[in-house]
């Protein structure tokens, strides 16, 4: 698939999400800015506490009941920030809808699977009873549920982890939405349910001509699904580009480390390298480059300034004063 | 947002909440309390018992600024006298109850198995009849008076506390610190009195914050009913029941003790949602 | 190589929702199986992985060889002597020799003990150390998992995921065991924490010549702490052997899918692999026959009437599958 001269459905400029604690400000995300074309997939990477659920929670709008959001979201000629939530709440679930890390927990314990499918596509299409049902059917049978019409009669608890992660898949995307957001929708599950799971997003993304921003912190999951891949630290994007050409030749040293960190492709029981050190406090940020108190490569000017996203290729963006050149992950 | 980091370095817990108006209220009148029972001396003008029938059933005035009762007893003595008798209950009432709930409670959520189901079955029995009914039942047959009613309440009481620290000990056992205990060698033991017991134990402090307002008032009802406290004991049942012929005439006897019962069950119930932000662990 | 630890026959059944009328008509309950006949042998010195999806039985394996669990049937031996026997089931000094590690760092450590607390407690109980030298060895311990040594006064809240499993470690090392049940420890954490705690973990192996065993879900860190490797498939065991041997040719039809299933860093691997249909089969109706046959494509007749055995083949180590030799011959 290719996305050159495709423009972008979903354009996200400058977003800054803050929180508040204790008369403390938390910078969660800063300086985030990327784009998703139709029928993309954008892999968003990074460790607990590097913004990246945040940010897509930014982008649909549920970080500003915890903090401030500034910049823009781009989306069909409007911007999500600055929409009132009245008009934002149209927009949920009907054009962008968003799927969670844990599907028992997002769905409804007392109604059954067909209720909480007919609710949705009650909210956000202009369907009939007749034909919401056959839409719930035809959803559930999208998703790969096996004798979907019977099932709707069935609750959340008489599914596995891995059909109920199916079914918010098809309560998400009943509504025809262009845009979905997945918040490690395969962390809880098992490989083998992952691989099915991620299979079928993959597909009814393209089936559907939908953009997918997938949060997730396995670069193995990017590497297999997404064509796209943002790497984000301490609230900040610091490498991002084509999956390919940022998994071949990382740039920035975070994403170098990261990648080392997986046992993959080494000698067995010889030493994993390792990024050394934990990400830095919210609220107690270096400086300089966010990365400098980690990071084997840093130079002087870490210390004092925070690099920029600057072009390192055509289409690669790393935010590095000294990025690795040639640098060898574990992909042979 | 489970994903954001925040930082360890919070202010202290106890200033944090002695930010709570509430919590500080309650330690303020928990603590006036306790003074005013420790040296009633101290604090009331006139001696609690002095009869002067030439001031009887005097209504509240600068000299005596809570009346005088029947018998010209200054009122306001009385109500401060009677703090020694209703804090006292307050401790008395509660604490062998806590003590033995606590660790029966411990024990029975530990070990599970038979004990568990004959503690089930003792629960059961007791929460079917309403506490005062079988405090009232146990100090009929052991006779009034406040030792019989503080063995009265304490036989009941235990068994709520033991529920609550049966239920907190099984919750806490389902975090794997229980099962490290365990593979480190540790004795029962240790695992349920070092490691389970002070993780376990903040519910059932709070509850017994309430459970101390709620003796008092248990023990000023016994008081009331004749059944604790004994004229002419100072304590704020048996001063209620003093005035209740009066209420229409004299109806500041009744109305201070009152006060006092209330203004102390809600100091306990202040200080125990304070407790409760305060002990809870972090993390 | 000699077995420290010998399993055998290892069956676990809990019993699930027996109702009082069940008890009167002495109508047995359902049971969920978690074990259904393990055997499996620790060799000093190796680290033997265990890997399996959530359910699959590996951590309820892991509790059994600590005596958190006790085995419906079959045994446990520790240098020859049963475990659960009379004589040595209420034996505490077992667990100076067999320590465990806990999956979960937020709820491993009693989070109103500091650290300093946490490990005396240790060397106290056992009588590790004579009460004067206990400050140094803790503070040996906190080097030894190279943690520093203002933790000691600190709350386990104060820690990071990837601390606190090395004070887990630390732990576990205070009473100087032999052998050492992993039951997740690093799944928990951030990719970069989880090296440096495997880094970690390796390095005291090296010097302290402990036995591992290292029960986890992901298929590469498990590949790679490993010597040995075995896959659980519904409380059985579906395959074993050398870990090279095993990873880089798999031979049971449920350890290839497993395999192929774990995303792996090169984009150019996309499709070249072999999906796994279906789920995990509920473990309170376990399927007849071989457990894997609903999900195995090579299934037939056979697989769904006899349970294969774990038999060896082709020097690739132990499988238990009816069809191996055909799967393998075009695979």
């Amino acid at each position: 698939m290719s996305m050159e001269d495709q423009k972008p459905i979903l354009e996200v400029n400058e977003l800054n999400t803050t929180f508040h604690r204790n008369g403390r400000a938390l910078p969660a995300v800063r300086d985030v800015s990327f784009s998703v074309a139709r029928g993309e997939v954008l892999g968003l990477v990074g460790e607990s506490g590097s913004g990246k659920s945040v940010t897509l929670r930014s982008i649909i709008g549920l970080a500003r009941r915890y903090g401030d959001v500034t910049g823009q979201v781009r989306w069909k000629g409007s911007d999500l920030v600055a929409m009132p939530d009245r008009v934002l709440r149209h927009k949920q679930g009907r054009e962008i809808a968003m799927i969670f890390q844990e599907p028992m927990t997002s769905l409804n314990p007392l109604l059954t699977v067909g209720l909480q499918l007919e609710e949705s596509l009650r909210a956000h299409t202009d369907l009939q009873r007749k034909a919401r049902h056959d839409r719930a059917v035809e959803m559930l049978d999208l998703v790969g549920i096996p004798s979907a019409a019977q099932r709707l009669k069935d609750y959340p608890h008489q599914f596995s982890g891995g059909m109920r992660q199916r079914v918010m898949i098809a309560i998400a995307l009943a509504a025809n939405p262009k845009l979905l957001l997945a918040d490690e929708p395969t962390t809880a599950l098992d490989v083998t349910i992952q691989a099915q799971i991620l299979d079928l997003i993959l597909r009814l993304a393209q089936d559907m001509d939908m953009g997918v921003v997938l949060v997730t912190h396995d670069l193995g999951v990017v590497a297999q699904t997404c064509d796209n891949l943002a790497v984000m630290y301490a609230g900040r994007i610091v490498e991002q580009g084509p999956v390919r050409d940022v998994l071949r030749a990382p740039g920035h040293p975070y994403t170098v480390g990261l990648m080392r960190s997986v046992p993959e492709n080494l000698p067995p029981r010889t030493p994993l390298s390792s990024v050394p050190g934990v990400p830095p406090s919210l609220d107690a940020l270096p400086t300089g480059c966010v990365f400098a108190p980690r990071c084997s490569s840093c130079i002087e000017p870490c210390l004092q300034d925070r690099p920029a996203l600057t072009l390192i290729t055509d289409r690669r963006q790393v935010a590095c004063f000294n990025p690795v050149t040639n640098a060898k992950g574990n992909v042979a | 947002m489970s994903d954001a980091v925040f930082t360890p370095s919070q202010p202290s817990r106890i200033r944090l909440a002695l930010r709570k108006p509430g919590f500080v209220v309650g330690i303020l009148i928990i603590g006036f309390s306790v003074m005013l029972a420790l040296f009633p001396g101290i604090f009331a003008p006139y001696d609690p018992n002095a009869i002067d029938y030439l001031a009887v059933r005097q209504p509240p005035s600068w000299t005596h600024p809570f009346g005088t009762d029947l018998l010209g007893r200054d009122s306001l003595s009385r109500v401060i006298w009677a703090y020694q008798v209703n804090m006292q209950m307050a401790v008395l009432a509660t604490v062998f109850a806590l003590v033995i709930g606590v660790v029966v409670g411990a024990l029975v959520g530990y070990y599970r198995g038979i004990a568990d189901l004959i503690f089930g079955r003792v629960v059961d029995a007791v929460i079917t009849f309403p506490f005062l009914v079988l405090v009232i039942a146990v100090v009929a047959v052991l006779g009034p008076g406040l030792i019989n009613m503080y063995i009265a309440i304490t036989l009941v009481g235990w068994v709520y506390y033991a529920r609550l620290m049966r239920a907190e000990v099984i919750a806490q056992m389902g975090n794997d610190y229980a099962a490290a205990g365990i593979v480190m060698g540790y004795s029962d033991r240790r695992i349920i009195f070092r490691h389970l017991l002070p993780n376990a134990i903040t519910p059932v402090i709070v509850y017994w914050m309430t459970d101390m307002a709620l003796a008092i008032l248990l023990g000023s009802s016994l008081g009331y009913l004749g059944l604790g406290a004994q004229p002419p004991q100072s304590e704020w049942g048996v001063l209620i029941a003093e005035g209740r012929n009066f209420i229409s005439t004299a109806w500041w006897l009744s109305l201070m003790p009152g006060i006092a019962i209330v203004l102390t069950g809600l100091g306990f119930s202040l200080l125990g949602d304070g407790l409760a932000d305060l002990l809870r662990p972090r993390g | 190589m000699t077995a420290v630890m010998q399993i055998r026959d290892l069956h676990l059944r809990f019993p699930t929702g027996r109702s009082l009328a069940d008890f009167v008509t002495g109508r047995p309950g359902r049971e969920v199986k978690a074990l259904n006949g393990v055997d499996l042998d620790l060799k000093r010195g190796e680290t033997l992985g265990v890997v399996g999806e959530s359910g699959c039985g590996k951590s309820t394996l892991a509790r059994c060889i600590v005596r958190l669990h006790t085995p419906s049937e079959g045994s446990i031996e520790f240098e020859g002597q049963d475990i659960f026997g009379k004589a040595s089931r209420d034996d505490r000094s077992y667990y100076r020799r067999v320590q465990m590690m806990f999956q979960d760092p937020y709820s491993s450590l009693n989070p109103r003990m500091t650290t300093g607390q946490i490990l005396t407690e240790a060397l106290k109980v056992h009588n590790m150390r004579p009460e004067a030298d206990i400050p140094a060895r803790v503070a040996e311990l906190l080097d030894l998992v190279r943690l520093p040594q203002d933790a000691q006064g600190k709350l386990p809240h104060e820690f990071s995921g990837g601390q606190r499993q090395r004070i887990a470690i630390a732990r576990a090392l205070a009473v100087e065991p032999e052998v050492l049940i992993a039951d997740e420890l690093v799944s928990a954490l951030d990719v970069s924490v989880q090296a440096q705690v495997v880094n970690l973990l390796l390095e005291l192996q090296q010097e302290l010549g402990l036995t591992i065993l290292f029960v986890a879900h992901d298929l590469r860190l498990v590949r790679h702490v490993s010597n040995r490797v075995a896959v659980i498939y519904l409380g059985r065991i579906v395959e074993i052997g050398d870990s090279e041997t095993l990873f880089s040719a798999p031979s049971h039809p449920y350890s290839q899918a497993l395999l192929s299933a774990a995303p792996s860093l090169n984009p150019d691997n996309r499709g070249a692999v072999t999906r796994l249909e279906g789920e995990l089969p509920s473990p309170l109706n376990m399927p007849k026959g071989c457990p894997f046959h609903i999900r195995c494509r090579h299934a037939n007749d056979v697989c769904r009437k006899d349970v294969p055995a774990l038999q060896p083949f082709e020097g690739r180590g132990e499988v238990a599958c009816h069809h191996v030799k055909e799967i393998n011959a075009y695979a």
